[in-house]
């Protein structure tokens, strides 16, 4: 062989090793160099100290520590199939209408391979068949509206919590464990669909639960009224066994510093659906007596697995308070995302998986988090079911800085979420059919 | 004058069609948001003509954007059927809340406005077993001739029709500036004593501007509508129609070009705040509308104004 037939020869070499090198990498989508994922919670406006703030912050620590794959097991590969997250965070604030144009900005200028966010169920609401027009992933990590996926199907949308439902059914279910004889019930909620859903749902629990349960007040205060003195001597009046309320935030705040020199929890058991987020920020000033919960295992409530402690532990340590149930409603979104993406990769052989793919994957899917394992049970596999948790307050930790909780009782999610296929209205007001409890 | 005013409008017109075309599809959304919020804008500014600053123009956004509502979930998809029924709303909520308020100037009628506004922000978010609460009701995708369109198609039939929408309405707003009753109100604005005595009818003109305000409110309100897919009380909360007033400052109230451009420029700042300074969007929005009472008093469009008017003189 002559010295330029030589160089032929070689050069024939590196271009047939080059397409191969490309065909493959062409026949099997390459991983991408990182998963870009749109996070919109409130950083702004009344929901963002007790619920956005949180789950921004369970988002940061959790990402990082998955992208060093410093997450127990399940979750210690890196970042999902060792590829990098990259979180986009965005404001929640603006009203639906900003939050469908924000949302498509992500998706068609950002190109964030999926979105997890919303808080606000307005904002599910408007969001979610966007979505499906874009076939863009969507998970909702907090939002509590249960129609979603009791009025529509979904695709590309998913929720990775359990809705206001279980809340209610199992703050009912609670009540008559600590206190069977309870005769008389009252309400206080926030006049918007959340309080509406809340308080109907409690209020139809115990009516099914225990017929004699008599209604003796229903109140409604406008969202942010911040000012509860006339309902307070309402509720005093009335002396109820029983005050149900689902404030969060600074509503919660104000009706509890409001109410307590009023001794509002003597006559009644106060019954707080969102009070986890308050038991760090009240710390001794919660009176003993109260029954506390946190939309699910959460938070005080949630169980003593490795993964929560890790994360309770991380998050502490990064923010100098612990989780509260937001955070944990974020894990948990964060957390399905990842297993999603790792069981397409390896139903795919290791090929990246498309949309399609991950939807598919999550759907229906179990995993584990913090709060102990979700199971995608209801909506077609869309709609996460979990169990519920609650607490009473006995006394004051000066180590945590928070009241402990007694009585500690979990209801499993068969016991206080429907069925696949039936509305929740329906399934209360047949009487719980096929409802599981211990 | 006429001629050049004209080619301005065909420029316009040419721009707004090819965009929906060129832009990104994300934009084209933002961007018929942006006229929706216009022509809501418009309603601001006719009532400033008299003289009348309204913080309450929720209230007939929110009607006409829950009337198309209430249509679709009656059964009716058809958008040249649910544009004038949602207008129409809007103008008969207009009739009837201008006899009590268009009696009222200056703060009184700002806050009978706003007073007003809250008052149907109050009902939506009570009647939760009618208008859904505060989650509102959805508005599925609305036919356009019996045609029913989906994902890209049906965005750039609320694009266009948002377009049309715009040149509907700035038609109607000049021809209004520059008809007996737009005069008028003007006048009003400068001494509504002086006109009074001179034998003019002024609550009749102060009534008809608060109907064409009314109206050009619930076409906002009902573009808004079909464009977002879904409504909530938000619409009718003070905070929509106080922006509607910021953008009409932002984007000055002497044309009927200043409003749209406005909008546009407000939704633009708006979305990459939201991108860039995702903690401190509302500090951004809050430097801008500085810096153009500093720098143009008039607002946004007033150089292209004064350009305008040194060609055309």
């Amino acid at each position: 062989m002559g010295r330029g037939a030589r160089g032929w020869f070689w050069l024939a070499v590196a271009v047939v090793a080059a397409v191969a090198v490309a065909g493959r990498t062409w026949a099997g989508a390459p991983r991408p160099s990182e998963v870009k994922v749109g996070i919109v919670t409130f950083l702004s406006g009344a929901a963002a100290a007790p619920f956005g703030i949180p789950a921004r912050n369970a988002a940061e620590v959790l990402i990082e520590e998955l992208n060093a794959g410093r997450v127990p097991a399940p979750y210690s590969t890196r970042g999902v199939g060792g590829v990098p997250i990259r979180p986009v965070v965005i404001d929640e604030a603006g009203g639906a209408e900003k939050q469908v144009a924000e949302f498509r900005r992500l998706v068609l200028d950002e190109r964030v391979d999926l979105v997890i966010g919303y808080i606000s169920s307005a904002d599910c609401l408007a969001v979610a068949p966007v979505a499906e027009e874009l076939r863009a992933l969507l998970v909702l990590f907090d939002c509590g509206t249960h129609q979603i996926f009791e009025e529509r199907t979904y695709r590309y949308v998913f929720r990775t919590h359990g809705h206001q439902i279980l809340d209610n059914v199992g703050a009912a279910r609670y009540i008559l464990r600590i206190k069977p004889e309870v005769a008389t019930i009252a309400g206080i909620n926030q006049n918007y669909a959340w309080g509406q859903d809340s308080w109907n749902t409690f209020r139809d629990s115990m009516r099914r639960l225990k017929p004699d349960v008599r209604v003796l007040a229903e109140q409604f205060p406008r969202l942010f009224a911040g000012e509860y003195s006339a309902e307070l001597s309402a509720l005093l009046a009335a002396r109820p066994d029983v005050i149900h309320t689902s404030f969060w935030g600074g509503d919660l705040e104000s009706f509890l510093i409001q109410g307590l020199p009023r001794r509002i929890y003597e006559r009644s058991t106060l019954v707080l659906t969102t009070g986890d987020t308050v038991l760090p920020r009240l710390g001794q000033q919660i009176p003993p007596g109260v029954v506390i919960g946190a939309r699910g295992p959460h938070g005080a409530l949630a169980p003593n697995v490795p993964l929560n402690r890790w994360f309770r532990e991380v998050y502490t340590s990064r923010f100098n308070v612990r989780p509260v149930y937001p955070a944990y409603h974020m894990s948990q979104a964060i957390l399905g995302v990842k297993h999603a993406y790792e069981k397409a990769l390896a139903a795919n052989r290791g090929v990246w998986p498309t949309r399609e793919q991950v939807a598919a994957a999550l759907r229906g899917a179990t995993f584990e988090t913090p709060s102990g394992t979700i199971r995608m049970a209801l909506g077609n596999g869309h709609q996460a079911v979990e169990g519920v948790a609650f607490g009473i307050t006995s006394r004051y930790n000066s180590a945590t800085k928070e009241m402990e909780l007694t009585r500690v009782l979990s209801f499993p999610a068969e016991c206080v979420n429907p069925p696949e296929g039936m509305k929740s209205e329906e399934w209360i007001a047949r009487g719980f059919p096929g409802a599981k409890c211990p | 004058m006429k001629s050049v005013s004209r080619l301005g409008w065909a420029g316009l017109v040419g721009v707004l069609v090819l965009a929906g075309w060129l832009l990104p599809r994300w934009l084209v959304f933002l961007l018929a948001l942006a006229l929706a919020k216009g022509v809501a804008v418009l309603s601001v500014v006719v009532l400033m003509r008299a003289g009348l600053v309204s913080f309450g123009q929720g209230l007939f956004f929110a009607a006409a954007a829950y009337a198309a509502g209430f249509a679709m979930r009656w059964g009716v998809r058809e958008t040249l059927l649910l544009v004038p029924w949602s207008v129409g709303v809007a103008v008969l909520v207009g009739a009837l809340a201008g006899l009590l308020v268009a009696r009222y100037r200056d703060i009184f009628f700002a806050m009978l406005t706003l007073a007003l506004s809250m008052v149907l922000y109050g009902i939506l978010i009570k009647a939760y077993g009618v208008t859904g609460g505060s989650d509102g009701i959805r508005i599925p995708t609305p036919t356009l001739l019996g045609v029913q369109f989906s994902g890209e198609g049906a965005r750039l039939v609320v694009y266009y029709l948002a377009v049309a929408a715009t040149v509907v309405a700035a038609w109607t707003m000049g021809r209004y500036d520059r008809s007996p009753a737009g005069y008028l109100a003007q006048a009003v604005r400068d001494n509504e004593l002086r006109v009074a005595y001179l034998g003019a009818p002024v609550p009749r003109v102060v009534y008809l501007g608060f109907l064409l305000s009314s109206g050009l409110a619930g076409l906002g309100g009902v573009l808004t509508a079909l464009n977002v897919g879904h409504v909530d009380p938000g619409l009718s909360y003070w905070t929509t129609s106080g922006e509607l007033v910021f953008i009409a400052v932002l984007g000055g109230t002497g044309s009927v070009m200043g409003p749209l451009a406005g909008a546009v420029v407000y939704e633009l700042i708006r979305s990459y705040a939201f991108k860039y300074a995702p903690y401190a969007w509302q500090m951004m929005l809050g430097a801008a509308m500085l810096l153009i009472i500093l720098f143009l008093p008039g607002g946004l469009w007033s150089p292209v104004e004064r350009l305008w008017r040194r060609q055309t003189t």
